[in-house]
């Protein structure tokens, strides 16, 4: 490893810190992303690694939402995104022809900024999953399914005598646990969360983070947050972007103890909001 | 702006002509919204003045003599050459008195309608052994009776302009006092197919014509125009054609309903050769007028289901298919049947095309099955509102009052399947 320059202050660069970690279990390299003429994002390269958890830190419209789309081809929606590099899972590329992003997104699990869950009963919300992938055989072990990812998603107590009752009558903070209850019932290998607590109050946003530090024993999570001090407490590693770029990444500790970008410092004391 | 003046002074200075302003638009759209109301009051109040006295019909009571040498000259019941007319005749002369002169008879004749024959052939056959009895029946007056009885012929008028002889006028009050004049509820209206006499005419062949047609529209317009929609809010690639379909949809929603008519005319009557004046082509061409309407409706409710239920569910690895089908149109599906019901509703109520493809005949008979001569509602309208006599006028008035009934029932079915079925997000 080369030795790194102490504060630098260019823009466009190779990103600082390590953007390499033991155990990848998703690895992104050279990726560029396109909306129309507009180049969202710049020659990222980001290792994810198993169990643990990487939080994705930047100012608004830097890019860190459009990377996380990028990792289960949410992206494909929009019709002017392109996406050109390489990200693979488990070692292949989940862009190569024949994947199917049907297929990936049951491995690459999401919950979104909103909760959004479906306008059905709780149960039904939760069981959707395994529904359309075929993944119980009968209406016992879809129950189990159902019970299990409730109580790993901190939500049965709660529900457990209400599960035919619709999942939107549920408090902004049950809904977003509902929509993780609803994620991990695919059984995911990673769970990508934009920005999951930012409609949530701090005692709902707490029970969040309480849930990732369980999850991330068996899943690998990617979290975009606008908090630093919600990265600072759930992830193990944290990448910064910068209007496109991956600016910088290391553990945890060290991006904010002894940032080695000045773009990252400005943005971890306030300067950059 | 003087420089002196406060923030608080200049916000005060302007207010008065904020305030001026905002009663000024109030007011004229007050103004607005009562001119709106009022000629709505007006269409209703001149429609329902017209049109509520064709409910009723004056009735003549008679007693008939059901003669055995008439109706079964050789012992059997001979329905072919029975003469029920002559026997209501008969009964009419038994009641006023002093008629000899043969041209008087007949004027006298004219008093009753020509359906007071088939209502007593109608007695006899649903019951044989009256045959020989006297028999006393309510029969209806011809309609310019009961436009006299009803005020609608003015008796001060001179004879020659009236459609009453001073001799007639003289004979129903000859009635009218002997009590053998009533008003009852009109159920020819209901019952009949239209007919040349307005006091046996009714709207039941138009309104099962209208309902053949649009049972043809709605099984057609509805799954195609769902079916356009979906494919092209969710699969259809975006791209120069796809965009041209859009504009030529929205135009296709404003083209004049003539125009297919005439296409319907040309397509399915002169190319497919289907049957004039049935109620199939009049479906079909409907359809074709409805299609957009449904088609823009189906694409404003796809378009209104919020983009974060269709993610949580591509993000769960559902493909583009399920999306649509368990997510979207569950919800977007409100918003379509109330487009359907109101696309319905303008069908309903269309005229011009039907006129092109032949349903604008003189058809007696209700129509039975899709491919039966029919004609519909709002073509019966237009057709007693160009028949001279006195008594189409009312009729008219009555048969725009059922076309509104059914329309409204229609919208207000539009709403109340909205508010069922609208879910909260």
């Amino acid at each position: 490893m080369p030795e790194l320059p102490d504060r630098t202050t260019e823009l466009g660069g190779e990103t600082v810190g390590n953007t390499r970690c033991e155990n990848p279990f998703m690895v992104a390299r050279d990726v560029n992303v396109y909306y129309g003429d507009n180049h969202a994002i710049q020659n990222v390269s980001l290792e994810i690694g198993k169990k643990q958890v990487i939080a994705l830190i930047g100012p608004s419209g830097c890019g860190k939402s459009t990377f996380l789309r990028c990792l289960n081809r949410m992206n494909d929606t929009i019709e002017t995104a392109r996406v050109t590099g390489r990200i693979t899972l488990d070692g292949k590329d989940i862009y190569r022809k024949e994947q199917d992003p049907v297929a990936l997104r049951a491995r690459v699990g999401m919950v979104f900024q909103k909760p959004n869950p479906f306008p059905k009963s709780i149960y039904d919300n939760v069981a959707y999953g395994p529904r359309i992938h075929g993944l119980a055989a009968d209406r016992a072990e879809l129950d189990g399914i159902v019970h299990t990812s409730l109580e790993r998603a901190g939500l049965l107590k709660e529900v457990k005598d209400r599960l035919d009752e619709p999942g939107t009558s549920l408090s902004g903070g049950q809904q977003q646990r509902l929509c993780i209850a609803r994620t991990i019932a695919v059984n995911p290998e990673v769970i990508l969360m934009d920005e999951p607590c930012s409609a949530l109050d701090p005692i709902a946003t707490a029970r969040i983070e309480d849930l990732m530090d369980e999850l991330c024993e068996d899943y690998a999570i990617v979290i975009v947050t606008h908090s630093m001090q919600q990265a600072a407490r759930v992830s193990k590693r944290v990448a910064y972007f910068h209007l496109g770029l991956l600016v910088e990444v290391d553990e945890t500790d060290k991006i904010f103890t002894n940032p080695q970008h000045k773009l990252t410092e400005d943005y971890i004391t306030g300067r950059i909001g | 702006m003087d420089k002196g003046l406060t923030t608080r002074q200049k916000v005060e200075a302007g207010l008065a002509r904020r305030r001026r302003k905002e009663y000024t638009f109030r007011a004229l759209g007050a103004l607005a919204t009562a001119v709106g109301v009022i000629f709505l009051a007006v269409f209703f109040a001149s429609l329902i003045g017209n049109g509520a006295s064709a409910f009723q019909q004056t009735f003549m009571l008679l007693d008939v003599e059901l003669k055995e040498d008439v109706l079964a000259p050789g012992g059997e019941l001979d329905l072919q050459y029975a003469d029920f007319d002559g026997l209501v005749r008969s009964a009419l002369r038994d009641v006023v008195p002093g008629v000899s002169d043969r041209s008087e008879r007949r004027a006298l004749y004219r008093l009753v309608s020509t359906g007071a024959g088939y209502q007593l052939r109608d007695l006899v056959v649903a019951d044989p052994s009256l045959v020989g009895t006297t028999q006393t029946v309510w029969v209806p007056a011809a309609s310019n009776v009961d436009m006299l009885v009803k005020g609608n012929i003015d008796r001060n008028l001179d004879e020659s302009l009236r459609p009453l002889s001073d001799k007639q006028i003289g004979w129903v009050d000859v009635l009218d006092q002997q009590g053998r004049l009533e008003s009852r509820f009109n159920r020819a209206l209901f019952t009949n197919g239209d007919s040349r006499d307005p006091e046996l005419a009714g709207i039941k062949g138009a309104v099962m014509g209208s309902f053949y047609m649009l049972l043809v529209t709605v099984a057609l317009s509805f799954p195609i125009g769902v079916a356009a929609a979906i494919y092209l809010e969710e699969f259809a690639p975006k791209s120069r054609l796809s965009d041209l379909i859009e504009v030529n949809i929205n135009n296709l929603a404003a083209v004049p309903s003539i125009v297919f008519g005439l296409l319907g005319l040309a397509v399915f009557i002169n190319w497919m050769a289907l049957p004039r004046s049935a109620p199939l082509v009049g479906g079909l061409v409907l359809t074709l007028l409805t299609l957009p309407v449904i088609i823009i409706a189906s694409r404003a409710a796809i378009k209104a289901v919020p983009p974060s239920i269709r993610e949580a569910a591509l993000g769960l690895g559902a493909s583009q298919m399920q999306v649509v089908f368990h997510h979207v149109l569950p919800l977007a599906l409100p918003g379509m049947l109330t487009g359907t019901i109101i696309g319905m509703s303008r069908a309903l109520g269309e005229s011009a095309p039907l006129l092109m493809i032949g349903m604008v005949a003189f058809i007696v008979d209700v129509p039975g099955s899709f491919s039966d001569p029919a004609t519909a509602l709002p073509v019966q309208v237009y057709l007693w509102a160009d028949s001279p006599e006195r008594a189409f006028a009312e009729r008219t008035s009555a048969a725009i009052i059922v076309l509104l009934g059914f329309l409204l029932l229609m919208n207000l079915t539009a709403v109340i399947l909205r508010k069922r079925m609208e879910r909260k997000w």
